[in-house]
């Protein structure tokens, strides 16, 4: 499989349960194991075995589905873990960064709140800080909203939309065609392991394979 | 002869010996768990593979021969050491590769996702399992750690095999020159269960707040 994304573009990845569109967004931080091919992302060469896995995730935030916030810390010490031990900030000024990206995200009220206490919605709102905090060039998101109950949802699909407006390069796994009209430059149909279809978010209204039909009409 | 205030005095001095010898043997069986259980999880398979094959090697010995082993032993190799450290070495053995055990299970119940996302953050690994995986896993081994500290406890009378003067060996010594034994060793065995009585009400309290704790996170 193959595709681009271009500096401040948002690229959404669809696809059937199973095709690919995780473990191939999982790829472009090292996630998993690179067997044949190349990525390359800000530079880097991904698939390289002396790749210094470190400095390719400095430049590249991840989301989960499942948010993965750790639950032994409060919301604004998720967020400045990394910043203190891997960019060696000190105390005030990480905590600084942490209360800008909980205010871009709305949660500025919930810093020293635990994951435990928060919604689903929030908690992920959190983990989109979290990755924000270290001011990545590309950020990743692996199905964010799947987990959560429809109005939760929203509200994470809103944070994603006032960073793809604000021009941050993403590659966005989902299963919301709504969502990925809206917010997407290009649109990848993943379809047994390679791309099967690739466009513009115009494709999601005028599919050209029968795969691509099929599959946006399974969704409706 | 009748059981008097010296004999109580004497046996009270060997309790506080065995609660020394526990204290002693938990810090030291801690201090080992700790870096047998970094070893056993260690990436690289060799190291691994040696910590596993010492720790099934140590656990299939009874702790009575480890302490007689390491008494002998360090006589042995010349050094002629106090009871107190034989039985603590013998001790620390024994600690060590059960606490590494339980510490290890507490670390693999931490689910990989936890892992995954403090290595993109990027979290090196040691900060990974220091900062993120050992702080969550302390609080899940808990009930287990000190639960074990009974069963350290207990075990601390075989160290009067070695010379080592803690509650049992008192009783044994009282006895000897009174031969009431019923009476010694209900008291000594009394005391054995107001150590560690409190200590198992306190493993089985720990338990249920962490059950509770992981109901609320879910």
């Amino acid at each position: 499989m193959s595709f681009e994304v271009e500096k401040g573009h948002v690229a959404v990845i669809i696809g059937q349960s199973g095709s690919g569109k995780s473990t191939a967004l999982r790829c472009v931080n090292r996630l998993e194991r690179i067997d044949s091919g190349r990525i390359e992302v800000c530079g880097h060469a991904v698939e390289a075995p002396d790749l210094d896995v470190k400095l390719l995730r400095r430049d590249i935030g991840i989301v989960f589905q499942s948010y993965n916030l750790f639950p032994h810390l409060s919301v604004i010490e998720n967020i400045t873990l990394a910043l203190r031990h891997t960019k060696k900030l000190g105390r005030r000024e990480s905590d600084e960064i942490a209360r800008q990206v909980l205010d871009r995200v709305g949660l500025a009220d919930k810093a020293g709140s635990f994951p435990e206490q928060l919604s689903g919605g929030q908690q992920q709102r959190a983990a989109i800080a979290r990755s924000l905090a270290m001011s990545p060039k590309v950020m990743l998101f692996d199905e964010v909203t799947s987990a959560l109950d429809p109005q939760l949802k929203n509200e994470v699909r809103r944070v994603i939309e006032g960073l793809a407006a604000g021009g941050m390069t993403m590659i966005l796994v989902t299963h919301e065609m709504g969502f990925a009209r809206r917010v997407a430059d290009k649109v990848i149909l993943m379809h047994k392991g390679v791309v099967h279809e690739e466009g513009s978010a115009s494709i999601l209204t005028d599919p050209k394979t029968k795969e691509l039909r099929d599959f946006l009409e399974y969704d409706l | 002869m009748r059981f008097t205030y010296v004999h109580l005095l004497f046996i009270l001095h060997g309790f506080a010996w065995t609660i020394g010898l526990s204290a002693l043997s938990f810090a030291l069986g801690g201090i080992g768990g700790l870096i047998l259980m970094l070893l056993r999880t260690s990436r690289v398979a060799s190291v691994r593979w040696v910590a596993a094959v010492f720790m099934q090697i140590i656990q299939g010995i009874p702790v009575l021969i480890l302490l007689v082993l390491s008494y002998y032993g360090l006589g042995f190799a010349g050094l002629d050491v106090p009871p107190l450290v034989a039985a603590g070495i013998g001790m620390m053995l024994y600690a060590s590769v059960y606490l590494a055990d339980i510490w290890r299970g507490s670390m693999e119940s931490i689910p990989k996702t936890q892992w995954e996302a403090a290595e993109c953050l990027p979290l090196s690994r040691w900060q990974t399992i220091r900062l993120v995986v050992i702080p969550q896993a302390v609080r899940i081994s808990l009930p287990s750690t000190v639960g074990f500290l009974v069963q350290i406890l207990k075990s601390t009378s075989l160290a009067s095999v070695v010379g080592f003067i803690e509650l049992t060996r008192s009783g044994q010594l009282v006895n000897n020159s009174i031969i009431k034994p019923f009476l010694v060793f209900l008291l000594v065995g009394l005391l054995y269960f107001a150590l560690c009585y409190p200590l198992s009400i306190y493993s089985q309290y720990l338990e249920r707040r962490l059950h509770v704790g992981r109901r609320q996170t879910q």
